[in-house]
C-alpha cells in the first residue's frame, strides 16, 4: 500500500494525465473526474485487491463507477496501473475507441460494470456484493456514486436493500462535490446531510474530506472492521478539483476547453507536485 | 425441438406459476448458483415455500423493481444464473432503462418473468394490464422476448434459458392455461413450432391466442378452409425462415396475440412478410386501447380475441389475395 505522499503524487499524476489525454480533444466530464481522482488514487493506488494483467481474475475486489460520465478520470487510473497501454488515453470519446465518455464493461480492460445512466451503479455494485455474499467469498465491492446522482430514486432502493441483506463487504462512497450539471445542488436538490440520511437507512456512514488520501485511506479500513452494515463514505470534494480552468467555475460538468487552458492547468498540477502536494 | 399436439384441447390441471416455483426450486436444488428475486410478489407466483428451503437464494426485494434487476444483473457479474419475477406490466414499463443499460448493454445474464400479461391481469385492471411490454423488450438489442404457451412449455423454456446466457423476459400468465403440448415436449428457442398444417391461409399466434387459433382453424375447416397454425412462442429472435415458408405456401396471414397489435407479434411478423414475402396479414389483438377489468373471458370478447374474431380476419385474409 502506498504511503501518504505516495497517493496524493498519484492522484495529481492522474489529474495530469486526465488533462493531457484529454488536452487535444478540447472537451470532456472535467468536473466529476477531478473531483473523484483522489478516490481512484487511493481505490487502485493499494487498496483494492487487483491484477491489471488478469482483469477478470475472480478473486479481485470489485469497483463500480456508477457517476459513469466520469470515465477518463477512471481510464487514466487504470492505464497507469497497466490495464492497457497510455498512449491509448489518446483516443478517449474518439470513434473506433475502447474508451467511451461512459463505462463500458465489455469495452475496457479493468472496467467492472457499465454504468451511465445514473442510479443503476447502485443495484449493480449491491448485487456484485450480494453475489459474492452468497458464495461466502471475501472480495471487497467498492462503489462510488455522484451527489447528483442521489435525486434518483434507485439509490434510495438500494440504500434500504444493502442494509437489509448486511453487505458489510459493500464500501461505497458518495462524490459530494455539492454541484450538479445544471448548478449547484442546494439550488436544485438540497440533499441535506448525507451522512445522517445512510444513516438512518442502516448504513455504517462516515465523512472525510474526499481530497485527503490519507483520510479517504483511513476511512475504508475503518469500514473493513465494520460488520453487518454496507459503509458510505460521504467524500467532501469541489468539483473540478486543482484543474484551474474548472475548478470554481459553475457549469463545469461536461466543458469545452482549449490547448492552452489545458497547458496551464496541467502546468500547475507539475509545480503542485514538485513543491510537494498540497491538499 | 420434439414436441406432440394434445388429441384434445382441455385446462391444465396445473397452474403456470405452480409450475415455474416448482420448476424453479429444482433447479436450485440442482445449482447453488441459481438466485430468485422478487419484488413483494413471491405470494402471487408460489415461491413462498421456496424461499423456506432457500433463505439466503430467493430473495424478496420489496416494492423496487429498478433495484431489484440491477441487483440481479450484478449478480450475474459473478456468476450468479438470476430469475427476477413481478407482474408484467412493472417488469418491462418499470424498469425498461436497467433492462437496457444494467442488463443488455452491459451482457449481463438474467431471466425475467413477468406475469399476468395482457388481459390474464383481469381484475386487476388497466394499470396492471400490459400490452406493451413485448414491444419494450423487443425494441432493446440482444433480449430474447419469449411467451410460453401451457405449463409443459414453460417448464421445458425456464430450465432451457438456466442453461443459457442473456437477458431473457419470459412472458407467463399465472394461471391454469389451456394444454397444447403433451408432456415431455420440448421447444428450440428462436423456432416456431408448426401446430397444424394447412394449405389457405396461416394462424401466428402466441400466448392464450394459440387454443383460440387451433378452435379457429377447426372452424374455418368446417367451411372447408385449410388454415395452417404456427405458434410463435419466441417473438424475438422471430423465426423468418417459418413465417416465410408457411406464407409462400398459404399466400394469406393472421396475427393473434394478447399484446397490443403495435409492436407485439403482430407488428414481428409483419416486419417479416413486408421483407421477405408480402401477403395480406390480418392482426388480431388490442387495438391500441388501455385495458379495464373483467374476466378473461368478458376481456376477450371485449377486445375481439376471440376464435370467432380470429375465424373473420381468417376469411378477411384470404378474401384478399391478389386484390
Amino acid at each position: 500500500m502506498m504511503k501518504q505522499e505516495e497517493y496524493k503524487a498519484f492522484a495529481t499524476d492522474i489529474r495530469i494525465a486526465t488533462l493531457e489525454a484529454l488536452k487535444d480533444l478540447g472537451f470532456g466530464h472535467i468536473g466529476g473526474a477531478m473531483s473523484s481522482t483522489d478516490l481512484f488514487a487511493v481505490l487502485y493506488g493499494g487498496v483494492m485487491n487487483i491484477d491489471p494483467k488478469n482483469p477478470d481474475w475472480e478473486e479481485r475486489d470489485y469497483f463500480v463507477m456508477s457517476k459513469g460520465h466520469a470515465g477518463p478520470g477512471l481510464y487514466t487510473t487504470l492505464a497507469m496501473k497497466g490495464y492497457f497501454p497510455m498512449e491509448e488515453l489518446k483516443t478517449i470519446n474518439t470513434n473506433g475507441t475502447r474508451l467511451p465518455s461512459h463505462c463500458d464493461r465489455n469495452n475496457t480492460p479493468g472496467i467492472d460494470m457499465s454504468t451511465g445512466s445514473l442510479g443503476q451503479g447502485m443495484s449493480t455494485a449491491i448485487g456484485i456484493a450480494h453475489g459474492l455474499k452468497i458464495q461466502d467469498k471475501d472480495n471487497y465491492t467498492y462503489l462510488l456514486i455522484g451527489d447528483g446522482e442521489c435525486d434518483e430514486g434507485q439509490i434510495w432502493e438500494g440504500a434500504l436493500y444493502a442494509p437489509q441483506q448486511k453487505l458489510d463487504h459493500l464500501i461505497a462512497f458518495v462524490d459530494y462535490n455539492k454541484q450538479q450539471l445544471d448548478g449547484y445542488t442546494k439550488d436544485i436538490m438540497d440533499l441535506g446531510d448525507l451522512k445522517q440520511k445512510f444513516a438512518d437507512f442502516g448504513w455504517y456512514s462516515l465523512e472525510v474530506d474526499g481530497h485527503d488520501t490519507d483520510a479517504i485511506a483511513a476511512a475504508i479500513e475503518l469500514a473493513k472492521t465494520n460488520v453487518g452494515k454496507p459503509t458510505m463514505i460521504i467524500l467532501n470534494t469541489v468539483k473540478g478539483k486543482d484543474c484551474t480552468f474548472a475548478e470554481g467555475v459553475l457549469y463545469n460538468h461536461h466543458m469545452t476547453f482549449t490547448k492552452e487552458e489545458c497547458e496551464t492547468a496541467i502546468n500547475l498540477l507539475k509545480a503542485q507536485k514538485k513543491a510537494g502536494n498540497v491538499k | 425441438m420434439s414436441y406432440q399436439i394434445v388429441n384434445e384441447l382441455k385446462t391444465e390441471e396445473k397452474a403456470m406459476r405452480d409450475v415455474y416455483a416448482a420448476t424453479l426450486a429444482d433447479l436450485a436444488r440442482k445449482d447453488d448458483k441459481v438466485v430468485s428475486l422478487d419484488a413483494d410478489l413471491m405470494n402471487s407466483v408460489g415461491l413462498v415455500p421456496v424461499a423456506k428451503e432457500f433463505p439466503d437464494r430467493v430473495i424478496d426485494c420489496g416494492i423496487q423493481e429498478a433495484n431489484m434487476f440491477g441487483t440481479a444483473a450484478g449478480m450475474s457479474a459473478v456468476g450468479m444464473i438470476p430469475f427476477v419475477h413481478t407482474f408484467a406490466c412493472f417488469a418491462s414499463r418499470r424498469i425498461a432503462d436497467q433492462v437496457f443499460v444494467s442488463g443488455a448493454f452491459a451482457k449481463a445474464n438474467v431471466r425475467i418473468i413477468g406475469s399476468d400479461p395482457g388481459i390474464t391481469a383481469a381484475f386487476n385492471g388497466a394499470t396492471h394490464m400490459p400490452f406493451e411490454d413485448i414491444g419494450i423488450m423487443r425494441g432493446i438489442p440482444e433480449v430474447t422476448v419469449i411467451e410460453p404457451t401451457d405449463a409443459v412449455m414453460l417448464e421445458d423454456i425456464v430450465r432451457q434459458t438456466k442453461e443459457q446466457k442473456g437477458i431473457f423476459y419470459i412472458r407467463m400468465s399465472r394461471k391454469n392455461a389451456i394444454q397444447v403440448y403433451q408432456k415431455n415436449s420440448s421447444f428450440e428457442i428462436g423456432k416456431a413450432a408448426l401446430i397444424k398444417e394447412g394449405t389457405d391461409v396461416t394462424l401466428f399466434a402466441s400466448g392464450i391466442c394459440v387454443a383460440e387459433s387451433m378452435k379457429a382453424a377447426e372452424q374455418l375447416a368446417e367451411e372447408g378452409i385449410s388454415a395452417e397454425v404456427i405458434n410463435v412462442f419466441t417473438i424475438k429472435p422471430i423465426d423468418v425462415d417459418s413465417i416465410v415458408a408457411s406464407v409462400a405456401k398459404t399466400g394469406a396471414a393472421v396475427t393473434a396475440e394478447n399484446h397490443n397489435v403495435i409492436n407485439g407479434l403482430g407488428s414481428a411478423v409483419s416486419e417479416v412478410l413486408a421483407e421477405n414475402q408480402p401477403v395480406p396479414l390480418e392482426r388480431i389483438g388490442v387495438k391500441d386501447r388501455f385495458g379495464e377489468v373483467g374476466s378473461v373471458d368478458y376481456l376477450r370478447e371485449t377486445m375481439k380475441m376471440t376464435a370467432k374474431d380470429i375465424v373473420q380476419a381468417a376469411k378477411k385474409a384470404i378474401s384478399r389475395k391478389g386484390v
